[in-house]
């Protein structure tokens, strides 16, 4: 896997990304309102490459991260007022817990990839790096020497 | 034809990086009186004008022919940032484009609380308590924190969609058996059911993307914003998601400062005048007549704001959405607001205290162009290098995203067209007011150019597009 430099948060794996691979998007539910989803729904191009019940698991865990991250409970009422009494200097020294999620997302992301999306001809881009509008999954050819 | 067009890019480049000699900001807003221009001004002379910009960066300039050092330093995503934003203290500070309103905001809260602090409290501090001027410096710190806090930060933008994205969402929606050559744009809106009332998503035309619920297009900062309330320019900056707290915690504290000053003043006035009369009172102690004719007009349009937007806050409501009417119960149907969270104080808790998401932007993140691109190069580094001169495959890469800085509201600079074609083309959001040149459709065998430097790294079709 080649190293970029420069504090990069994308997966190093994203930044090898062979040109001509297809790309498959993941687009946003909102029918819980604008809180992060991602749609369930199993897409054509990916039939065949890899199995409904992983694609969805994965989806759900990502949902389910997400959800945590934006959920009203008292821990980020909590944060927040100690942020507001701290001048916000707070969020300096500290991440919040909404970039934290983030962080244990990207993670989980990468793990995924390769224990089991790259085995199988595809790549997740974490939605940090597409600005949280969706998720892309790159199928990846095989005639491209990455 | 590569040449004309590497040459005209190289020469688009170099224009939007010129330096703004009057500006604390490094930001990429060019001067009026130095309008967009397509000058062919040799390399050494362009370089030195990107050592004022950022005089960490010559050193990748310099570096035109090795293929195998890495820059020292890349750009950075706000110097590439489509929107009409100001950028300052690299990257940290965002704000709107035109910003002089904000600076009489500041002016006029400085000079208010300054002649309070410096002749009303010295008086009350004697004859009253001391508690009176450490209230007021108290508040005021507060004030101008929670200004500079909404003024600064990022209010939500959604960054605009790659162009494999915007491909995506076209072939999606795309109208079939549509006549060739003809083109109908895609539908513009998607509807969605939350909680059991119907939402409209717009399509943007600019960012080419389905915009969120309660999302709404700034065309002041040509950002798709998350929540949007509304643009403000008195405190120079879009009021949205991530800004709407510190926005609100401003006003609010603001109309307790006017009043606090305005109540001072008087008793200021009032304790004088017992000693004398009145007029003599005032004449003793102008600066508090003058604040009090501030406060007097200010406390009018602040307290009715902070009134308001307790409204909004207290049934979970955008400026925009109410504006609108979208959840009022006027319209005759079974209208409601499926945001809210059932109850005033929970809509309050949420919207005051809830979680924010980090800037999705990523303004100091680093523009890392996509190895794939360096197909007709050996090394990404190569790319800041090369982007004057053009020859090199890797140039291009930096070109495109360069393309995107409009620094008079409008694109100068294209990104190739997907299919192919060498001819660059303009762009109009259609949706915008005419002053506001952005994006427009163009009939190219019926296809959407996308261009986005954000895609400039990943995307295949800018990478074809310049090995033709």
């Amino acid at each position: 896997m080649a190293v970029h430099q420069q504090g990069q948060k994308m997966d190093d794996m994203t930044r090898i990304l062979p040109s001509n691979c297809s790309k498959v998007f993941i687009q946003r539910d909102f029918s819980d309102g604008t809180a992060v989803k991602f749609q369930t729904k199993f897409l054509a191009e990916l039939d065949g490459k890899i199995e409904t019940k992983i694609f969805e698991s994965t989806i759900n865990t990502l949902n389910t991260m997400f959800c945590e991250a934006e959920s009203l409970n008292s821990r980020n009422y909590c944060e927040s007022c100690f942020a507001c009494l701290t001048a916000y200097l707070s969020y300096l020294c500290f991440d919040t817990h909404y970039e934290k999620i983030l962080k244990k997302i990207g993670k989980y992301v990468a793990e995924q990839n390769q224990t089991v999306y790259v085995p199988r001809g595809l790549m997740l881009v974490d939605p940090v790096e597409r600005g949280l509008r969706t998720l892309e999954i790159c199928i990846l050819n095989e005639s491209n020497g990455r | 034809m590569p040449d004309l067009y590497g040459q005209r890019l190289s020469q688009t480049y170099v224009t939007i990086v010129k330096p703004k000699k009057n500006r604390l900001c490094n930001d990429k807003v060019s001067d009026k009186s130095s309008p967009w221009e397509m000058d062919t001004a040799p390399l050494p002379v362009k370089e030195s004008s990107y050592v004022a910009v950022a005089t960490d960066r010559v050193s990748e300039y310099s570096d035109t022919g090795s293929t195998k050092k890495m820059p020292k330093k890349m750009i950075r995503k706000w110097e590439v940032f489509p929107g009409r934003n100001k950028f300052c203290c690299n990257g940290r500070i965002m704000m709107a484009r035109q910003t002089g309103i904000f600076y009489f905001t500041c002016i006029l809260i400085v000079v208010t609380s300054g002649l309070f602090f410096g002749f009303d409290c010295p008086y009350l501090a004697k004859n009253v308590t001391p508690a009176i001027p450490a209230f007021g410096i108290a508040l005021f710190i507060f004030v101008m924190s929670t200004l500079f806090r909404t003024s600064f930060s990022d209010p939500g933008v959604i960054p605009r969609a790659s162009p494999d994205e915007a491909a995506d969402i076209e072939k999606q929606i795309e109208v079939p058996n549509s006549t060739p050559g003809t083109y109908r744009p895609p539908p513009r809106t998607k509807e969605v059911v939350i909680k059991g009332q119907v939402v409209k998503l717009k399509y943007c035309f600019t960012c080419k993307i389905f915009r969120p619920p309660r999302a709404s297009h700034c065309s002041l900062c040509d950002n798709c914003v998350e929540r949007f309330d509304h643009h403000c320019p008195w405190v120079g900056n879009c009021v949205g998601r991530r800004n709407y707290r510190y926005f609100y915690l401003f006003i609010l504290s603001l109309s307790i400062l006017c009043i606090y000053i305005f109540a001072c003043v008087l008793t200021h006035l009032i304790l004088r005048s017992q000693e004398d009369n009145f007029l003599h009172a005032m004449r003793d102690s102008p600066a508090s007549v003058i604040e009090a004719i501030i406060c007097f007009f200010s406390v009018w349009s602040v307290v009715g704001l902070a009134g308001f937007h307790t409204y909004l806050v207290a049934s979970e409501q955008t400026t925009n959405e109410d504006i609108k009417g979208s959840y009022s119960a006027k319209r005759g149907q079974e209208n409601f607001n499926p945001f809210s969270q059932g109850s005033i104080f929970r809509n309050c808790l949420g919207v005051l205290c809830g979680p924010t998401p980090p800037s999705l932007i990523d303004s100091r993140g680093f523009v890392i162009p996509d190895s794939s691109q360096t197909q007709g190069t050996n090394n990404v580094g190569t790319n800041t290098a090369n982007h004057v001169t053009g020859s090199n495959g890797s140039g291009p890469v930096m070109k495109q995203m360069i393309s995107y800085q409009t620094p008079d509201g409008s694109i100068n600079s294209r990104l190739p067209p997907t299919n192919g074609n060498s001819s660059a083309v303009a762009y109009k959001d259609s949706q915008s007011p005419p002053q506001h040149v952005t994006y427009t459709e163009v009939s190219e065998g019926g296809h959407w150019n996308s261009n986005d430097p954000y895609s400039s790294w990943g995307s295949q079709t800018q990478q074809q597009s310049f090995h033709t």
